[in-house]
């Protein structure tokens, strides 16, 4: 399908075509950055809301839930879900579809599943495109919801306006995945307490780190209880979710965060394409080969390699 | 406990001369053996396997706790196991037709197959029930399909076991007004209903509510029958689906009796006595292909039963601590290649399970793996029992296995590794919790796909499947559901909704979904509910409306 | 460096019919063979599934069914995968499927029927020959 058309579907709300981008975007194809750029004009306009938290935390229930609240209030909503991809056999089950069954049918939700592809950071290297797509597709909220696996989970500050860290109450375990990497990242807490007992001990143990961070902060997360089961805790903190969006705007960190993002973002996509050309270039070149061995035979060093082959294939405009 | 050094020496001796001389020139088949489930086989079993076997307190006698050697103090010396082929397609009209077949064919029992819609508790005329209606079972919409199904069929004189689970309740509450119309009341009527939620979840999906309201209706059916309906079987906890669903006979085992442990403790925690309603508790199994491992398994499941009951759950009554079970042979053993050969799969299989004390037995259809059953494919699977029964002699003395090295110490091994299971289940907080959490699910589903892949590699062999292959021409002759089926009931059903008083319906509703929202036992209300002809779909519409739907967690 | 090209598919239950074992097996084999791999549960609806592909730019669907409903489902999902313009989605079958029903659901435009015993490996390997990427 040629770019325009992709584009123009996108744009007039075309479900199929907006599918189509994303697998481009996942299958890095170039169509995918030609098409990216000419819709990135129409972006910026959607609420983005990463969910985030260790497995079995409840985070595609919660956000089943919270998009049949956001529906009852008239929004439109997308949905990326990212899952872990094999690293043996590069395969995924991307199960989320069970959960969100209740809006299958609803045309004004648009849910699209994942699988990392080898990617780190608990999100794949095409979600940021698809939010973007998503985004441009008129969507006015849109969930970004994390592998779950726990620790390193950090990347979706980079894509959310608003980061949901969910956690149950239960095991010791879950608190220490919190403390080591995810507590930073959250605007929202919520316990998600189902029918398990101990979630008031759950709220206050979150507190009580909140209490211990000693950076003075504009917006102190608060720890919010839901069951996503019954739906209890879900209407309020739906609006919470507005409180800070509203909050992010009033202080201006909204604005801050659009800086920072486009500045990481610009810096990201450079790197990714010189790493590509130069990965292009190199492949297969008898004197890539020929410097791998002289490296393993220790006839040279790796050190002075490197810089003479990036100054050799990367700036040398005979190459 | 005896010495048995010398029989430890003499084998040892055996294994190094004589059997070491045999393998040096014909090595064995395989490395190693194991059963069918993975667990591991000895070449040989002597009484040195049985040296800690105490035949008092393990095996008994045949009508003593613990029942390892069966339920009935003279087997089947008084009575054969009932013949109970499962049945039911399309109309009411039809299955009734199919009962009458049945019963003149010398059946003892009913068994009732209901189409999925039913099943889920759907109209036939809802938007989901569509393609479905009649289709793998018979459609009941309302009192008058049953009054349709049971014509001309004395309640008092047949048994009866439903295959039906969510709405268990209103198809037994339309059973009890059938038979109150034929003037037999409910203290009479003999039978069962599934009712056994837990493993739906698990392994056979006709789920609707979530588990703490599926659990308050299987209690209130507890209660309801321990007072009104002292001859009807109020559960079939179930195996056999979990054993269709992939598992090995240890997982059968456990997850069974762990679901089992799950209902007495819920029955006893609204108030219910343990030996109130614990003799009403009756299981369902499956019967696979390894012949002698399935033996040990039923003789294992009953013993574990019985100790579980008068050691966890202190009943008095050993009435309470026996296993009566109904068997199956395994439908996923059945091939769609050469299906003639399903006769034999099932002959043994049927064998296994009159050997190991089935109280009651259905017998799979040759056909099976390619549509439902005809009528004549239904006439070799029954032939097949009778002649387990009437010519083969194994019903004429009680559990001959009995004392078998080899029986007796898989029996143990199955008892034990079904033990750890339970055990692991029990520290999880149940089996409630080990299925929202996926892991009974996730176990089954690794040994399913163990066994599937052990085919594709051919390291296990189907007969038919991958190896003895032959060319075959597709077969064709077999049951056709009625295509007009689902028109007919349709029509049925428009007729019935026009018929009745409105008003009655919309007040036995009304006084349900009182019921449902308080703790008053339902089954009263669903009895005045059923009586005014409220449809399934009304009934089940009204309690979903109050418990909500279950819905399942995503595990592969 | 470059992520290549993934086969997406969608395995689905359609019909009522809460006999998964299957799908299940063959979901997983398919994971196991690269292929990304997208479950939907249990009592689908043909609008469900055919929303679900829609949604998911999946490449190929596989329809598992035991009940005996798939004359009614089958062609209906081919019908709505034409509606919504993803007919060239490879589309293949499973289950308790009489012989005799098979080419008219070729007919319909699903492309393979697999009934019981059918090796993992057939289908994995028809897949990755068929589908369209």
């Amino acid at each position: 399908m040629p770019v325009t058309d992709l584009v123009n579907g996108v744009l007039s709300g075309k479900r199929r075509e907006l599918a189509r981008l994303i697998s481009l975007i996942e299958n890095d194809d170039g169509d995918a950055s030609e098409a990216l750029s000419q819709l990135y004009k129409h972006t910026g306009k959607a609420h983005i809301i990463g969910v985030t938290g260790p497995p079995g935390s409840g985070k595609s229930s919660l956000v089943t839930k919270l998009t049949a609240e956001f529906r009852k209030r008239k929004n439109t909503i997308g949905i990326v879900c990212v899952d872990p991809s094999s690293p043996f056999t590069g395969g995924a089950f991307l199960g989320d579809r069970i959960r969100m069954q209740e809006h299958y049918l609803d045309n004004e939700v648009y849910v699209r599943s994942m699988g990392t592809r080898g990617h780190l950071g608990g999100l794949a290297r095409a979600t940021s495109g698809a939010v973007r797509a998503i985004d441009a597709f008129g969507k006015d909220i849109i969930f970004v919801e994390t592998v779950g696996a726990g620790q390193s989970e950090v990347e979706v500050i980079d894509i959310a306006h608003t980061v949901i860290v969910t956690d149950v109450p239960g095991s010791g375990d879950d608190i220490q995945a919190i403390k080591a990497g995810i507590m930073e990242i959250a605007d929202i807490f919520v316990v998600n307490k189902m029918d398990i007992s101990g979630a008031d001990k759950k709220v206050t143990e979150i507190n009580t780190m909140l209490d211990l961070d000693p950076r003075e902060k504009a917006w102190r997360p608060p720890v919010m209880l839901t069951n996503s089961r019954s739906g209890e805790g879900v209407s309020e903190l739906a609006d919470k979710i507005l409180e800070h969006l509203q909050f992010l705007n009033e202080s201006g960190q909204m604005e801050q965060k659009g800086l920072k993002r486009s500045r990481d973002e610009l810096y990201e996509l450079m790197r990714y394409k010189l790493t590509q050309d130069l990965y292009q270039k190199l492949e297969g070149k008898p004197e890539y080969e020929a410097a791998i061995k002289k490296i393993a035979a220790r006839k040279e060093d790796p050190y002075s390699l490197a810089e003479r082959l990036i100054a050799e294939f990367l700036f040398s405009e005979s190459r | 406990m005896r010495d048995d050094s010398k029989l430890r020496d003499s084998t040892k001796k055996w294994e190094d001369e004589t059997v070491a001389k045999t393998i040096k020139r014909f090595p064995e088949r395989e490395e190693s053996f194991k059963t069918i489930s993975g667990l591991p086989l000895k070449r040989l079993y002597t009484p040195s396997d049985l040296k800690d076997l105490n035949y008092e307190k393990d095996l008994g006698f045949p009508g003593q706790y613990p029942f390892t050697r069966g339920v009935q103090p003279t087997g089947y010396r008084g009575r054969f196991w009932t013949m109970r082929q499962y049945s039911g397609f399309a109309t009411a009209r039809e299955t009734n037709q199919r009962f009458h077949f049945l019963l003149e064919q010398g059946q003892t029992g009913l068994s009732i197959a209901f189409d999925l819609p039913t099943q889920i508790g759907y109209d036939s005329d809802d938007q989901l029930a569509q393609g479905e209606v009649g289709k793998v079972g018979v459609a009941i919409d309302t009192l008058a399909d049953m009054e349709v199904l049971f014509e001309g069929i004395p309640l008092d004189k047949v048994s009866t076991s439903m295959t039906i689970n969510a709405p268990a309740s209103v198809l037994l509450a339309m059973y009890i007004v059938v038979a109150e119309k034929q003037g037999v009341s409910m203290d009479k009527l003999r039978g069962t209903i599934q009712n056994d939620i837990l493993k739906e979840y698990v392994a056979r999906g006709t789920y609707i509510f979530p588990p703490t309201p599926s659990m308050r209706l299987i209690t209130d059916i507890f209660k309801f029958c321990s007072q009104n309906m002292p001859l009807w079987n109020t559960i079939s906890i179930s195996g056999y689906h979990i054993r269709e669903a992939g598992s090995t006979a240890v997982q059968e085992v456990a997850f069974t009796l762990a679901d089992g442990i799950a209902y007495v403790q819920a029955a006893i925690d609204v108030g219910l006595d343990i030996d109130e309603f614990a003799s009403r508790l009756s299981f369902f199994f499956g019967s696979h292909s390894d012949f002698l491992e399935e033996i040990s398994k039923f003789r294992a499941a009953r013993r574990l039963w019985a100790r579980i009951m008068r050691e966890r759950f202190k009943a008095k009554d050993d009435n309470s601590c026996k296993m009566r079970f109904h068997t199956q042979t395994a439908g996923c053993t059945l091939t769609a290649q050469q299906p003639d050969n399903n006769v034999v799969r099932v002959a043994l299989q049927a064998l296994q399970a009159v050997l190991g004390g089935t109280q009651s037995l259905h017998t799979n259809s040759r056909d099976e793996a390619l549509s439902l059953p005809t009528e004549e494919s239904v006439q070799i699977a029954l032939r097949t029992q009778q002649i387990i029964a009437h010519e083969s002699g194994v019903g004429d003395t009680v559990d001959p296995l009995a004392g078998s090295f080899y029986i007796e110490s898989l029996t143990n091994a199955i008892e034990a590794k079904a033990m750890e299971y339970i055990q692991k289940i029990d520290d999880m907080g149940g089996a409630s919790v080990a299925i929202e959490r996926g892991f009974i699910q996730r176990e089954i589903h690794d040994a399913a796909y163990q066994f599937q892949k052990s085919v594709d590699e051919t390291k296990r062999i189907v007969v038919g499947v991958n190896k003895f292959t032959v060319e075959e021409e597709p077969q064709f002759d077999y049951l056709r559901v009625n295509p007009k089926a689902e028109k007919e009931q349709l029509t049925e059903l428009k007729k019935i909704r026009t018929k009745r008083d409105d008003n009655q319906v919309k007040h036995a509703l009304k006084v349900l979904r009182d019921a449902a929202e308080s703790d008053t036992n339902l089954m009263p209300s669903i009895i005045e509910a059923v009586k005014v002809y409220a449809t399934l779909g009304e009934i089940c519409g009204v309690l979903r409306e109050i418990f909500g739907e279950y819905r399942a967690p995503d595990i592969l | 460096m470059s992520s290549s090209k993934k086969i997406r598919v969608l395995v689905a239950k359609p019909g009522l019919d809460g006999h998964d074992r299957g799908a299940k097996i063959v979901a997983r084999a398919l994971r196991d063979a690269g292929m990304e791999v997208i479950y939907t549960g249990l009592r689908q609806t043909p609008e469900m599934v055919v929303s679900a592909a829609l949604d998911e730019g999946v490449h190929c669907i596989g329809l598992s069914i035991l009940s005996g409903a798939h004359n009614a489902l089958f062609p209906k999902i081919m019908e709505l995968l034409k509606e919504e313009g993803i007919d060239d989605v490879l589309v293949v079958g499973g289950g308790i499927i009489p012989e005799d029903d098979i080419s008219e659901l070729k007919k319909a435009g699903i492309s393979a029927i697999f009934g019981p015993g059918t090796p993992l490996d057939e289908i994995v390997e028809y897949i990755k020959a068929n589908v369209k990427l």
